[in-house]
């Protein structure tokens, strides 16, 4: 295929992203989980670039663990978002940033189909007067803050401390990069890059110096799957899921994992640990697991922030061995430290 | 009395997710919870378009609609521009006003995910809620969970969090006017509705299930939380 025609095809899986004053929106498992990755989202935003990025003490969760567990109806669920863009609205912004991609996923599903059911639209506005006499304005952007620092992953990398490169063999690292279901699946059109090819994570990592790697479970699901992983009874639907994943990347051997869903790296973390449990096997080097990571804090290390500063004792899988092979300094005895 | 295809076709999820299925099985082929579960999603489009009450009555009732993750995967690869997921979506929501989810095991499960993520949601504004919430629970956190748990406070606060604490931030408190929004929402929309009755029709089943005994409420929450029958699953 001629270049030009290349081009063309590719300008269909780009979108925009807003350039600054952003309203950010919290996850409910990246809280919880991740919490230093959306600290230290904030911090990457607003001192190493500048930007204005503001929160409101009045949002809520979108509902939407609720919403795909079914106990939460989808009216209920519109609402709930009517109300998070009502006080985007109040507090004079535009420009939606969700850390979460369930909540991405959501919001976009949610537009979309009042767009084609403007009646929907009405009903929700009527709930949300009824319920909040709230009005709301629709975002004029929207994108997920894995798209903000895809963004900016040039002037990032050029601010960089540290590569995604071996420092002993200068050779670049391998990684994995698992974007979240429903950050694109759903709608193609509203990721960098569609379903198929998404750019989003691969974008920012090769920025980085890193090297990617395909491998033929790479767009499978994490297991999540709410319910599934939810319900103990179900739970082996989520191990399974993980499981495929580990066993397709293995042979490529992968330094480390970065992901942009906040549930994804959890259960990418945490099956490692399961897996070995219940078999003894390991899926890294040195009988380590591969080490997973929010693209926060892949962005975070690359800028100098301290390991521990931004949450990575919270992994169950070590992520020393990544640390020291790219030459990150830091202080392995204050890890577990929170005097 | 509208017929069951009538009440299926008044979610706006059906309009969006069945076009017209010519059972190709590229979802099924696509669907992690296909290669886990004997379920196939091109199944239940084919189910669902045959139209026939009985079939849909059986559906409504049945294991399979249970089976789905709603990852959403299906929807990228219909070449008909189907979204299955969305039909889980949409007839789990009908089996539940109809109640007929309490007669499988996969849908009696509801209950534990009204009693957490709903309960959350209502009092705290959050979808997870996990301090106190451990190992016991969720063995897979692992040893790394534990310490997380004994030292809340003091990592939650290195981290930037601002927890239970007025103002912006990590797990902050949500303040009362908005929980209380949240609630009037959860009235007028129909959530209340459909949480109370997971609960009521739950309470019937256990105290129809173990007699009236004492405990019979939670040895009935623990069962559907751990229990499974191996029939769900294709190995």
């Amino acid at each position: 295929m001629k270049a030009e025609g290349k081009k063309r095809i590719w300008q269909e899986y780009q979108k925009e992203i807003a350039n600054d004053d952003y309203y950010y929106v919290r996850s409910c498992v990246r809280q919880n989980f991740f919490p230093g990755a959306e600290t230290a989202f904030l911090n990457i935003l607003r001192k190493d670039l500048g930007k204005n990025i503001f929160e409101n003490e009045h949002h809520t969760s979108c509902s939407g663990i609720g919403y795909h567990c079914d106990i939460i109806p989808l009216a209920t669920t519109m609402t709930v978002v009517a109300r998070q863009f009502s006080i985007m609205s109040e507090s004079g912004y535009k420009n939606l940033v969700p850390s979460c991609i369930t909540s991405f996923g959501l919001y976009t599903e949610i537009l979309d189909t009042w767009h084609h059911f403007p009646e929907e639209e009405e009903k929700t506005r009527e709930f949300l007067w009824k319920a909040t006499k709230r009005e709301f304005k629709k975002p004029e952007n929207l994108s997920h803050a894995s798209d903000v620092m895809y963004k900016f992953r040039k002037e990032i990398a050029e601010k960089s401390k540290y590569s995604l490169i071996d420092k002993e063999t200068g050779r670049p690292l391998r990684v994995v990069e698992h974007i979240g279901c429903h950050y694109a699946k759903m709608f193609p059109s509203k990721g960098i890059g569609g379903a198929e090819y998404p750019n989003v994570l691969s974008g920012l990592v090769e920025e980085f110096g890193a090297e990617v790697i395909d491998y033929p479970e790479r767009r499978h699901c994490c297991g999540f799957g709410f319910r599934q992983y939810l319900v103990k009874a179900n739970r082996g639907y989520s191990l399974a899921c993980s499981h495929k994943k580990f066993e397709s990347m293995e042979p490529y051997q992968p330094d480390m994992i970065i992901t942009n869903c906040p549930g994804c790296p959890m259960f990418l973390d945490r099956w490692q640990y399961t897996i070995k449990e219940m078999n003894g096997k390991t899926y890294g080097a040195n009988g380590n697991g591969i080490p997973v990571f929010t693209f926060e804090e892949v962005t975070g290390l690359m800028l100098g922030y301290d390991p521990w500063e931004i949450g990575l004792q919270m992994h169950q899988i070590d992520v020393e061995p990544v640390l020291d092979k790219i030459g990150i300094q830091y202080n392995k005895s204050e890890k577990y430290h929170l005097e | 009395m509208a017929s069951l295809y009538e009440q299926l076709m008044k979610d706006v999820r059906m309009q969006e997710g069945l076009n017209s299925c010519m059972s190709c099985g590229t979802c099924t082929a696509i669907c992690p919870a296909a290669s886990f579960y004997k379920y196939e999603p091109r199944s239940i489009a084919m189910k669902v378009q045959s139209q026939n009450e009985e079939t849909l009555k059986d559906l409504l009732k049945s294991e399979e609609i249970w089976y789905c993750g709603e990852c959403m995967s299906c929807k990228t690869r219909c070449p008909r521009g189907n979204a299955p997921g969305l039909i889980i979506m949409a007839l789990r929501s009908l089996s539940q006003d109809l109640g007929y989810f309490m007669e499988s095991e996969k849908g009696r499960q509801q209950l534990f995910l009204k009693r957490t993520i709903g309960q959350w949601l209502i009092d705290h504004g959050y979808c997870l809620y996990l301090k106190g919430i451990g190992t016991d629970l969720y063995p897979e956190q692992g040893p790394v969970w534990d310490w997380i748990q004994a030292n809340y406070d003091k990592l939650f606060a290195k981290l930037g969090a601002n927890y239970q604490k007025e103002g912006i931030g990590i797990l902050r408190k949500i303040p009362e006017s908005s929980i209380n929004e949240l609630k009037n929402i959860y009235q007028i929309t129909g959530a209340m509705d459909r949480l109370e009755k997971i609960e009521n029709l739950a309470q019937q089943f256990a105290d129809k299930q173990n007699g009236e005994q004492d405990n019979n409420q939670e040895k009935y929450f623990h069962k559907i939380y751990e229990e499974t029958d191996i029939n769900h699953f294709r190995v």
